[in-house]
This record gives structure tokens, sequence and C-alpha cells, in this order.
């Protein structure tokens, strides 16, 4: 019996040839997936002074950004569930999101130029995250005012809601939504990000 | 329940399939094989039954591509044995141990079949033998064999 451990575990063995192969073989499939129409959701991670973001993009746009204390593999899961379980890792089909964030982390880029897919956003939160596009950088809103831009001053807590289940926060700016009283309020990435964020915008403010 | 993206998938299962790859088309076109494999499971993946044996299924997927493959490269129907030059491994061995990995390759391809889709797999006996048009009973047979004839390789290498 020992023989037959012994012929598996060195049979199982991943060499590092093998795990350079993988990586290989995995940017290939990547190549092919592209090819075929096969690749509903890429993803890669984005390093940024608040910590990884999470990525997503469909064919049609960048559909999820999420914060690491939100749960990478939980929102990829709930990608996997609710958009297509077809989801590769695959870092150069966001080359143009990542370059734009690094941009944005320095201070130099104030809007984002990306083709989006809203479609983990329904009905009003929708209509919401299309209002915040409007807040200039650098600026803050209160719920109250983002509600009553909307026609719809009672909302003020549904504004909230739209703000906290916002599918791409950092580029479409919920962090720019604050209380009336001007306090931070909530965010997806935590208070803490929110904060700096709101902080990096009033530095490079033109 | 609800399918996990396929990017686990991959991890999770890359190696096996590889090692799969390896032994049943040899190194030099292992790679063309899983590529083949990972892309039909891919496009397939939306349909499978969320908590089924997804090593089972890239297990059925892989060996089919590589019937095909072996097909291609004989172009006649499907040989008793892969023709030798879909044995030969790469020159350069890409698995570290080369040769015990030339004895699995080396293997009648019953054998072969039944000890990478049972040990390395991990597939049951029946299916095994649904693979390999056997029965389970002589998948079984096959599998004891091929592991007889490995633990000579190993014997020798020892002694």
């Amino acid at each position: 019996m020992s023989f037959e451990r012994d012929i598996l575990t060195r049979l199982g063995r991943n060499s590092d040839q093998s795990v350079q192969a993988l990586e290989r073989l995995h940017a290939r499939l990547v190549e092919a997936a592209l090819g075929e129409d096969l690749l509903d959701v890429a993803y890669r991670i984005v390093d940024t002074p608040v910590g990884p973001l999470l990525v997503a993009a469909t064919p049609a746009g960048v559909v999820r950004v999420a914060f690491a204390v939100q749960g990478h593999e939980a929102v990829l899961d709930d990608l996997a569930r609710r958009v297509s379980p077809r989801v590769l890792r695959a870092p150069s089909r966001l080359d143009p999101a990542a370059r734009q964030l690094d941009e944005y982390f320095s201070g130099r880029r104030h809007r984002f130029d990306l083709p989006l897919d809203l479609q983990l956003a329904q009905g009003f939160r929708r209509l919401v995250l299309a209002r915040l596009a409007d807040l200039r950088y650098g600026s803050t809103a209160s719920y109250a005012a983002v509600a009553a831009a909307l026609d719809n001053p009672k909302a003020v807590r549904a504004v909230g809601t739209a703000c906290a289940t916002n599918p791409v926060p950092v580029v479409v700016p919920c962090h720019r939504v604050v209380r009336s009283d001007g306090s931070a309020g909530g965010y997806a990435g935590g208070v803490e990000a929110k904060r700096a964020l709101l902080a990096l915008e009033t530095a490079h403010r033109r | 329940m609800s399918l996990p993206p396929f990017e686990v998938v991959v991890t999770e299962h890359g190696a096996t399939v590889l090692r799969i790859c390896r032994a049943m088309v040899g190194a030099h076109d292992a790679d063309d094989v899983w590529s083949e494999t990972f892309l039909a499971a891919l496009g397939a993946y939306p349909r499978l039954e969320p908590g089924s044996n997804v090593r089972g299924w890239l297990a059925t997927i892989a060996h089919r591509k590589a019937i095909d493959h072996i097909r291609k490269l004989n172009r006649s129907p499907l040989p008793v044995d892969p023709p030798p030059e879909a044995l030969v491994l790469g020159a350069e061995p890409e698995v570290g141990d080369e040769d015990l990995w030339n004895a699995v390759v080396a293997l009648p391809t019953k054998q072969r079949g039944a000890v990478v889709y049972h040990y390395l797999a991990g597939l049951p006996y029946a299916e095994v033998g649904q693979l390999l048009d056997s029965s389970e009973a002589a998948a079984r047979r096959a599998a004891a064999d091929g592991m007889r004839a490995l633990r000579s390789t190993v014997t020798r290498e020892t002694s």
C-alpha cells in the first residue's frame, strides 16, 4: 500500500514547471474565451491607497467594483449567480479601468471615462446612480439634496440605500454623498475609505 | 446552491486535468488538449447542474478531447493504443518525476485510463468503465494491473 501512496503522491505533485505551465494555459484560455465570446465576466484586482479593489466587466462595460472589506470571493460568487458563471481572471481585459483608477488615485484624473454595465442596479437605484455622475470632483451633496434633485424629496432613505448598494463605487462617486450635518455617513468600503477619497479629491480640486 | 465562478474551477482542477492530458497524450500535446478541454467546459458550464462532480465532468471532456486528438494524429478510427508519436514525452521533463510519468504513458490504454481516471481524477470505477467502454469490474482490474506495473517501476528504482 505504501508503494501505491508513493506513486500517487509523485504523480499528484505540482512541479514548478507545472505551475508556470498552468499560468500560461490560463492566459491562453482567456484569449480563446474572448475569441469565442465566452468570457461573460472578466475581473482583476487593482492595488490602490484604499486597499485592493476588485474590478469586473462584462462585454458591455464595468459591472462591479468592490472593496476588500466586502469580500472579493463573495462578490465573485454573487457575479456568477446574478450575471453569469463564466467568470475568469483576465487582467488585460481591464487595463483601461486599472489605468484610470491609478490616475484617479494619484489625483490626475477627475472623471472616469469607462463604459458601464449597470445591470446590477435597477429602478430608482439606477436613477440615483445616474444623478451621482453629475456631482463634481471634490464636491459633496447631502442624501436629502440628491433626493430633492430627483424630484423625490421624501426618498432620502432610498438614496442612502442606492449609494450603499452602488455596484460600481469610486467610478460612480457615491462617496460624494454625505449626511446633512456634513459627516461622512456610511460607505460600502468603510467610512475610512470614504474619508480618504474625499480628502484625496479636496487636495487635488482645481 | 449555485455554480461557483469558472475561475474557481480552473484553479481547483487545472492541475488534475493537466495530469490527465499528460498521461493520455504525452507532455508535448498536453497543453493543446488542456486548452480544448477548458474552452469546451467554459462553453457548457452554465448548463452544468449545481453540485455536480466537477472533476468527473472535466475528466469526461478531457478524455473526449484526448481521443479526438489521438484520432487526428492517427487519421484512423479509435485506436486500441495511441500511436507512438502521441506517446513521446517532451524532451524536457516538464513533470519532475520523468521515469514514473514515462511508465504511466507506456501503460496499455485501458490500464493507463483506469489509473488516471480512478486515481488521479478520483472517478468511481463505474464511471471509469463508461469512459473506457468496459464494465466496472474490468475497469477495476485494469487499474489494479496498471498500479502493479507502476509499482514494479518504483521497485526497480529503489533496488
